[in-house]
């Protein structure tokens, strides 16, 4: 207990799944959490987005471990609602340590709307794009160093949902997130801020656990050889990913930056 | 706090000091028992000095301190026959093994026209085929576990990025790559990980000497550790001249325990940035 001690954690995405996941992981090992998500349906979405209820449980568990928690409901592709929050969450918390970047849709379905190509972008890689330009300037002024950490995906390394436009948004989204980590990672080095990604395979979380990518991948069989894992198991859970997470934020990982860190149960090396 | 290794017993290789040390006595702080081996004696075309007897005694004694067990004995990596009659005595007396770190290994330099046919030798042997003779004597114990297990080899961020100067190093080093991705692979069903680390400079005595600091100083006649730390740090975009053992133990630390059942076939870096320079 205690590996990220008294350090604050912005997290997006934070209602259920992996985000909620990471939140509690961190308030585990003593870290005070800003917790974000949009609490909202999004109309070209096929399975349930996170609800108020989740975000409140999020707290809840939070604070059942003995860390203080806000949560605040915002849309990742709104920059000024998501500075106000911002400024909102670290008023009642503190200053932030931490950054998890990990709100993000999966839009592949049977049955896509049109929308699902250009809403997978706005949140899957401009959301994290306006999630890190909200916490980076508030780290560079404190100087006191810092971790941040891009919720990409294997679908970040590997071409691998096929040909419909949901499917590309998201493979795209999740590769861009690289590019954008190492550029982070880069440019905020001299501020002993680090950037790295978690390349998690298939999660058991109500994103990827549902209906709707079931339905998905019995129409397109062509796929499924292609996202089997290596190792004997085919979801892995939310904590799996989260303790990626904390390795990488917790001063244990001082000098680990610019890294793709997978999560994927050999997959990478295997497809 | 419940130690993240506990009741594992771990291999370590090249264990007498440096990043070997402190993979023992992280793992051994986490609750593991060690069998660890080291050369403890010279090899001919290595410009400094290695490890010796006393080195590998302390890394006993600073195991055993925390609580922990550890068999320690001399043993080359270039020689299969004396590694696994090391790991299979290390096993029978504490009963089972979980975690190899294949971490010895040695540094010499030259440009590729200038090295001599024995310095490649060496490195090959020690740095490629002293990993894969470390591999290959945990296996078939980890494997009898029958509970899975994580093995991690000593890379290098120069397995990912070349320099100069070092042409046996890196070729090394990469080949270290490929062997953690076909063995991911091939024990994957075993519930068996196989991943590298790949740290940049690291604050040890393989890095900090003569040799080493006249390579990355050429125009100082006999650079000091501080003037070698201003050049290091040119290296790396965070700002620090090296990594320490530590940083890289906490590495290992974390792909060898359960936090990362799911962890295998990666280059995990610890160099500050250095592959993003």
């Amino acid at each position: 207990m205690g590996r990220v001690k008294n350090k604050v954690a912005f997290i997006t995405g934070a209602a259920r799944g992996q985000g909620r996941s990471h939140a509690l992981r961190l308030a585990e090992e003593g870290a005070d959490i800003i917790a974000l998500d949009i609490c909202m349906q999004l109309a070209s979405a096929r399975y349930d987005l996170a609800t108020s209820e989740d975000l409140a449980d999020t707290g809840k568990a939070v604070e059942a471990v003995g860390r203080r928690v806000i949560t605040l409901e915002v849309d990742v592709r709104d920059e000024q609602l998501l500075a106000d929050v911002f400024r909102q969450g670290v008023a009642e918390i503190g200053p932030v340590d931490i950054v998890i970047a990990n709100a993000g849709a999966a839009l592949f379905a049977v049955d896509q709307p049109h929308e699902a190509w250009q809403d997978t972008i706005d949140i899957n890689l401009t959301g994290v794009f306006n999630t890190i330009e909200t916490a980076v300037p508030s780290m560079i002024e404190r100087g006191q160093g810092g971790a941040i950490v891009l919720t990409s995906s294997t679908a970040g390394l590997r071409g691998i949902l096929g040909p419909s436009p949901g499917s590309l948004a998201y493979v795209a989204s999740k590769h861009g997130l690289v590019g954008l980590m190492r550029s982070y990672a880069n440019n905020l080095a001299a501020h002993s801020i680090r950037v790295n990604s978690a390349h998690p395979t298939g999660v058991e979380t109500p994103m990827i656990a549902t209906p709707s990518i079931e339905a998905f991948l019995k129409a397109n069989p062509q796929l499924v050889p292609h996202i089997t894992n290596a190792m004997p198991v085919d979801l892995i859970s939310p904590r799996d990913v989260s303790n990626a997470v904390l390795y990488l934020v917790s001063d244990e990982g001082r000098y680990v930056t610019g890294t793709m860190l997978s999560v994927d149960a050999g997959f990478s090396n295997k497809n | 706090m419940t130690a993240r290794v506990k009741g594992k017993v771990a291999f370590v290789t090249g264990a007498a000091r440096g990043q070997g040390r402190a993979h023992a006595v992280r793992l051994a702080a986490e609750g593991a028992d060690i069998i660890a081996i080291d050369l403890c004696g010279p090899i001919g075309t290595v410009p400094y000095a290695l490890a010796s007897e006393a080195d590998l005694k302390e890394t006993a004694r600073q195991v055993e301190a925390f609580g922990r067990k550890i068999v320690a004995s001399q043993a080359d990596v270039r020689d299969y026959s004396a590694l696994e009659a090391a790991v299979s005595q290390g096993v029978t007396k504490l009963g089972r093994l979980d975690i190899a770190v294949a971490n010895a290994g040695i540094l010499s330099a030259a440009p590729t026209d200038a090295l001599p046919e024995q310095s490649w030798q060496d490195m090959i042997d020690v740095n490629l085929t002293g990993v894969y003779h470390a591999a290959k004597a945990a296996i078939p114990h980890i494997r009898a576990g029958g509970e899975g297990g994580s093995i991690v080899l000593t890379s290098s961020a120069l397995g990912i990025r070349a320099m100069p100067n070092l042409p046996h190093y890196v070729a090394a080093k990469t080949g270290v790559i490929g062997l953690m991705r076909a063995m991911a692979l091939e024990l994957a069903a075993d519930k068996i990980r196989v991943n590298t680390v790949n740290p940049s400079i690291a604050d040890t005595l393989m890095v900090q000497n003569e040799a080493v600091h006249r390579l990355f100083v050429p125009h100082i006649e006999n650079p000091t550790r501080e003037q070698a730390a201003e050049v290091f740090a040119t290296l790396n975009p965070m700002p620090t001249p090296w990594v320490d053992a530590e940083d890289v133990a906490n590495a290992v630390l974390f792909l060898v325990s359960d936090e990362a059942r799911f962890v295998t076939g990666l280059e995990v870096k610890i160099d500050a940035g250095f592959c993003l320079a």
